[in-house]
């Protein structure tokens, strides 16, 4: 799927005409309507409105504090580990309102994958930590388990380094083999959707590019949306961009319209080094 | 650059006082054990370990007590432990922002720090008076009482140190509450968790108020915990007050066996500790 060509342009303004556009074309993987996101009294999402393309990379960039994590935190409702926490408004994923509290959250989470800032190996083995998620959702044979992890490993282009010590600590790996290690145990349950939350900015250049080379790969087969701090990395890696500020979407495009000729002096702004 | 005299003195004063503040406190550890090991020294046979509890004027050993100690605390902790871990994985993770888990954690607090004979004299109250005779069960349920409140406490401080991420983690990949719990932050708070019991352990073997009014004593062999049961505290107490010059020494003994045992439980702690840091 050509990104460009699918991209929408969904600001405040013009949301519901961004959706009906959408609708007439492919569904879009995550349809964000009317958002709003409480930390207590912390207004963090403000009427947000979003439709993320599916099999495409979409990057959420703005400034510290604006809600990009949020927005994250919300598509898997990670955020109800938490008293105080609330979202209203929907947000549509196969057609089901994944906010409504009798959606389960196994199954959100298993269609949904989150891979964090840091790197969260468990203290277990590198193969136990694959085999984690999957041996709880599936019942599967020790070959189909072992075939299931290796096949985890290689997309996330981590087995040929692991494949002769499966047995050993995941805690001995290196920060960017254990942030792929994440990827991997994450996309070894087979989600539709995969949510990076600034997953490369505690890893040197190297790790950093290696992910980045495999979430290119990965879009083909997922719709990942990432956050990140680096710029250039939303320009690198994503098809679509969001920029948001102080809760609000502010502008919503193809990555090239956002970077080269966006609408909204804030977006232009922020990409410019103005403030953030 | 110079340093100023003001601090140069203010240095000396501290590293002064902070000195002699280890040094006070480690004389007396060493003293202890000096005097234990010396005054025991001549008990400190293959009999002491092999004999009975000997009527005064005879020589013996304390078999008995060892034995009564050993079951005592083993049952003591098997009920106390895992109640402990239970509860104080509910205070850290399943209740951890509810208002009943404060109410608890407080009162947890006070348990912690009620005085020992308290809880003997509960448990006399509530076994020892309705079975109407003393009880190595008894005794075994008041060291639990003791052990229960620390381990609650260390076990919902070790959770606690677990990073959330980890728990995020472990959620976001739609993981069970009970999953999570068991297969990550267990594991991850393994040794802390340790720790803590085995500091309850230590605690507990010396505990001498609460047996007294539970297991009492038991001059002779007797394995059965349905009646009186010899322990060593409450026989290092009972020797030590005697007119006998032979008690005494095993008194000491008793002393100095009990001290290595809390030294030895101790180390195991650290190198624990040491192991779960790296």
């Amino acid at each position: 799927m050509n990104d460009t060509a699918t991209a929408i342009r969904i600001t405040p303004a013009n949301a519901g005409m961004g959706r009906s556009m959408m609708t007439s074309t492919s569904p879009p993987a995550i349809d964000i309507r009317d958002l709003d996101f409480f930390y207590g009294k912390g207004h963090a999402l403000k009427n947000v409105n979003m439709a993320v393309p599916a099999n495409s990379v979409t990057a959420i960039i703005g400034p510290s504090g604006c809600g990009k994590s949020t927005l994250l935190r919300t598509i898997n409702r990670i955020y109800e580990m938490y008293p105080d926490q609330y979202a209203t408004g929907e947000i549509v994923i196969d057609g089901r309102d994944i906010l409504d509290r009798r959606y389960p959250l196994s199954d959100l989470r298993r269609l949904v994958g989150m891979v964090f800032q840091k790197p969260t190996p468990f203290p277990s083995s590198i193969k136990a930590n694959v085999a984690f998620a999957l041996s709880y959702y599936e019942r599967l044979s020790k070959s189909e388990l072992n075939d299931r992890v290796e096949d985890a490993l290689r997309q996330a282009a981590l087995w040929d380094e692991v494949k002769d010590k499966l047995g050993q600590s995941a805690l001995s790996l290196s920060g960017g083999q254990q942030q792929r290690l994440c990827i991997a145990r994450t996309i070894a349950v087979r989600p539709e959707i995969l949510l990076l939350d600034e997953a490369t900015s505690a890893l040197d250049p190297i790790s950093t590019a290696k992910i980045e080379e495999l979430i290119h790969e990965l879009r083909e087969r997922f719709s990942i949306v990432i956050v990140t701090h680096n710029m250039q990395q939303a320009a690198r890696i994503s098809g679509n961009t969001a920029f948001f500020h102080l809760g609000e979407l502010i502008e919503f495009g193809s990555t090239s319209d956002i970077f080269t000729n966006p609408r909204e002096q804030r977006t232009k702004d922020y990409i410019t080094g103005r403030y953030g | 650059m110079a340093i100023p005299a003001r601090r140069r003195i203010a240095d000396i004063v501290a590293f002064t006082f902070a000195t002699a503040a280890t040094v006070f406190g480690l004389v007396w550890l060493t003293w202890i054990l000096w005097t234990t090991l010396a005054q025991g020294a001549v008990a400190l046979t293959p009999t002491l370990f092999k004999e009975m509890t000997p009527p005064p004027g005879a020589t013996g050993g304390l078999l008995n007590a060892f034995y009564g100690s050993a079951v005592m605390i083993g049952l003591g902790l098997i009920i106390g432990a895992p109640i402990g871990v239970a509860a104080g994985t509910y205070l850290a993770e399943h209740g951890r922002y509810t208002r009943l888990a404060a109410i608890v954690s407080f009162v947890n607090d006070i348990l912690l720090s009620a005085p020992s004979i308290v809880i003997g004299l509960f448990v006399y109250e509530l076994v020892v008076r309705t079975s109407g005779h003393f009880s190595g069960y008894a005794g075994a349920l008041a060291l639990a009482m003791i052990l229960l409140p620390i381990v609650v406490r260390t076990t919902e401080e070790s959770l606690r140190l677990v990073p959330d991420q980890m728990r995020e983690a472990g959620f976001a990949l739609g993981l069970p509450r009970w999953r999570v719990t068991r297969k990550i932050l267990y594991k991850a708070a393994l040794s802390a968790i340790l720790t803590g019991i085995l500091l309850g352990v230590a605690r507990i073997a010396g505990e001498t108020a609460p047996l007294l009014f539970t297991a009492l004593n038991n001059q002779f062999w007797s394995s059965s915990l349905g009646g009186p049961l010899a322990n060593v505290p409450v026989v290092i107490f009972q020797y030590a007050m005697s007119p006998y010059d032979e008690w005494h020494e095993l008194a000491w003994a008793g002393a100095f066996v009990l001290t290595v045992f809390v030294l030895v439980l101790n180390i195991t702690v650290r190198l624990l500790a040491r192991r779960g840091k790296s």
